[in-house]
């Protein structure tokens, strides 16, 4: 069966703008056992639509990674309700869990995470070839999506011989390459410098978001807000208040907030 | 998915290269030693492989080894001859003789005495003379390789620049009974130190301390026809005596000699030794190279690759490592052991040794694999968001 069929017949997850991505209510996920016992997560409300940028944003410990994790699929919670383009993880058998995975979610994390030994194109054609696609046809695609993201000259560059931006624009096609429906980001900008972060947003933004497809990125960056459908502040496994990201901005710039939002 | 575990792999290249280096030394080791083992174990075996026109060899039950001498009556001879499906059987003396050369130099041989009438159970080849010049007055034939070195003379009365060791026309004595050189014959190099003289049986008999049994052997051809098994059964039931078939006698030499000098613990202890430092080296290496990667495979696992496909990449990594370590480690062993080898030391690689050396090491990278792809079956796909 090859890649793209598998993609559509497999978990039938075709949205359009405006439905649900993510669906959360009540979710609640704890760490360790008796005296170390920590709640990550002590009941989280949320809905993110499709083709919709969501940030996460909370102080350091609120639980913005466990609960990205788990709406990825790669963290079990504990209890209430979670469904992603209206399938449940606790549903799924680890197999079946680990196949929506690779179908349906692409990851893009603070550390980039690309395989060093691999090249540029390699990388990106990693999720391809999860999904079965042979190697010379993947990293072709893979070469492909790199243009995208403007490092058509970097094609078979190691990890090493990059910048830090141009690894995290390879994570980013490597993210993107098999049109997941749903792409988490944690931390994507907070290894990068100020004018970098802006560049990664921006393609973000342009390159990733689509009508059927929904971002949610962690970080801590109040600098990016601006690039925000939706941002759902978070304390203490809670989350706190939902508000509009142009909202936010205005507010962090007019209100004396000097976040430092802008450019 | 298996290109990308193979580029993981050669990608670090000094971690490759350590891993490669490890295995390639534990299975020089391990084929070098086990080279040497065998080696040891054929040469046991020399005399009785290059006398090979008997089928059966009669000795006395308690014999232990080929050198084992314990003689049989001499009755036994006809006795034998007259048993059913024997074709012929001729008489053979063995026994450790002191010898004194020219000068005084003195040395213990192993004296062979051969049937007057057939010359049967000779030197495999002859490099001066021949097998009949032993029908001459005093004769006796020397090895060819151990005229110079067993067999020389401390102070050679030759005059300076002429071999120091015995010649073809040389005299000495055995037991004070005085020889001449008749010729030299070249044998396979054998376990047992000491130089073998072939003389005839009669001969022999003049030569060795009087007692009351001096034949050590009796070598038995089966006619056509006739299962060697029979034949053998039917000479210990009619003699009371044992009776080996050639590969019989090979055996219980080789068992003997392996066990009672302690070769084959030393050796065994050798190869282990070498099979465990240096599994337990690369074991540990590959080990450490896939937790190295435990980030990765985290990725990958999140990303959606099953653990089936990880299981794969870490096994196809072991099994590399494990062909081409090996591969460099037999080559290495190989020149090692030819080098032993030429320098006359014992050395002998048939096929079982480098496909149980490489069966070994593969087994073990293998399990090395295994246990650290346990780790990466654990692995929570959440760790990948972990900094
Ligand atoms: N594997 C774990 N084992 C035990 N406790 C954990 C584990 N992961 C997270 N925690 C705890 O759960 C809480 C939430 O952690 P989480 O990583 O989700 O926070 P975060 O909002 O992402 O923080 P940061 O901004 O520092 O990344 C914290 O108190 C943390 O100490
Ligand atoms: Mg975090």
């Amino acid at each position: 069966m090859s890649a793209t069929a598998t993609m559509q017949a497999g978990m039938g997850t075709a949205t359009r703008r405006g439905e649900t991505a993510v669906h959360c209510k009540g979710v609640t996920k704890h760490y360790g056992e008796g005296t170390s016992k920590v709640w990550a997560l002590r009941g989280i409300d949320l809905e993110i639509g499709a083709g919709e940028l969501t940030m996460l944003v909370g102080p350091s410990g609120c639980g913005k990674t466990t609960l990205i994790s788990v709406v990825a699929g790669i963290l079990d919670r504990d209890d209430g309700e979670c469904t992603v383009f209206g399938r449940d993880f606790t549903r799924m058998s680890a197999s079946e869990k680990t196949r929506f995975r690779g179908e349906n979610v692409g990851f893009v994390f603070q550390q980039f995470n690309l395989l060093p030994t691999l090249t540029a194109a390699e990388n990106v054609a990693v999720p391809l070839m999860i999904l079965g696609k042979g190697r010379s046809a993947a990293v072709k695609q893979g070469a492909e999506m790199l243009e995208k993201v403007g490092l058509k000259d970097k094609l078979k560059s190691l990890p090493s011989q990059l910048s830090g931006g141009q690894q995290q624009r390879v994570a980013i096609a490597r993210a993107l390459v098999h049109e997941p429906k749903l792409i988490v980001c944690d931390e994507p900008t907070s290894a990068l410098d100020h004018d970098t972060g802006h560049v990664i947003m921006r393609m973000l933004k342009n390159v990733a978001l689509n009508e059927s497809r929904s971002l949610v990125i962690v970080t801590h960056d109040a600098r990016i807000f601006e690039f925000a459908d939706k941002i759902a502040k978070m304390d203490d496994g809670r989350i706190k208040e939902v508000s509009n990201g142009v909202a936010e901005v205005a507010r962090r710039n007019g209100g004396g907030g000097g976040g430092g939002a802008g450019h | 998915m298996m290109s990308v575990a193979l580029k993981m792999l050669v990608g670090d290249k000094l971690k490759y290269i350590g891993l490669v280096a490890g295995i390639a030394f534990a299975a020089m080791l391990v084929v070098q030693q086990a080279g040497i083992l065998v080696g040891l174990a054929q040469q046991t075996g020399s005399f009785i492989r290059d006398t090979s026109q008997a089928d059966l060899w009669v000795m006395e039950s308690q014999v232990r080894f080929s050198q084992d001498v314990l003689p049989i009556s001499d009755g036994t001879l006809l006795r034998t001859r007259g048993i059913e499906g024997v074709d012929w059987a001729v008489p053979m003396y063995q026994g450790f003789l002191k010898a004194r050369l020219e000068d005084g130099t003195r040395a213990t041989m192993i004296l062979i005495g051969l049937d007057d009438a057939t010359l049967m159970g000779g030197p495999p080849e002859m490099v001066s003379g021949r097998l009949a010049d032993l029908r001459t007055d005093k004769a006796v034939l020397i090895d060819h390789d151990a005229r110079d070195t067993k067999l020389k003379l401390k102070r050679s009365p030759r005059p300076e620049g002429e071999p120091a060791g015995l010649r073809v026309g040389d005299s000495f004595a055995i037991n004070d009974v005085e020889v001449r050189v008749a010729g030299e014959y070249r044998a396979s190099k054998s376990f047992f130190w000491e130089p073998v003289v072939y003389t005839t049986y009669s001969r022999a008999l003049q030569i060795a301390p009087r007692e009351r049994k001096l034949m050590t052997y009796l070598m038995v051809k089966v006619k056509d026809g006739h299962d060697k098994r029979e034949v053998a059964e039917r000479i210990r039931a009619a003699t009371g005596l044992e009776a080996r078939t050639s590969d019989e006698f090979i055996r219980i030499t080789a068992d003997y000699i392996l066990t009672e000098t302690g070769i084959l613990v030393n050796f065994a202890l050798a190869v282990g030794l070498g099979f465990l430092v240096g599994t337990l080296v690369s074991g540990q290496m590959l080990y450490n190279f896939t937790l190295d990667n435990l980030r990765y495979y985290g990725t990958l696992k999140a990303m959606g690759a099953s653990n089936l496909r990880l299981v794969g990449m870490v096994l196809v990594q072991a099994v590399v490592v494990a062909c081409i370590g090996y591969g460099i480690g037999l080559g290495a062993g190989s020149l090692l052991g030819k080098v032993v080898g030429d320098a006359g030391l014992a050395f002998s690689m048939p096929w079982q040794v480098p496909v149980g050396g490489f069966v070994a090491i593969t087994l073990c990278c293998v399990i090395a694999g295994l246990i650290s792809v346990i780790r990466v079956l654990q692995l929570e796909p959440a760790v990948v968001f972990r900094s």
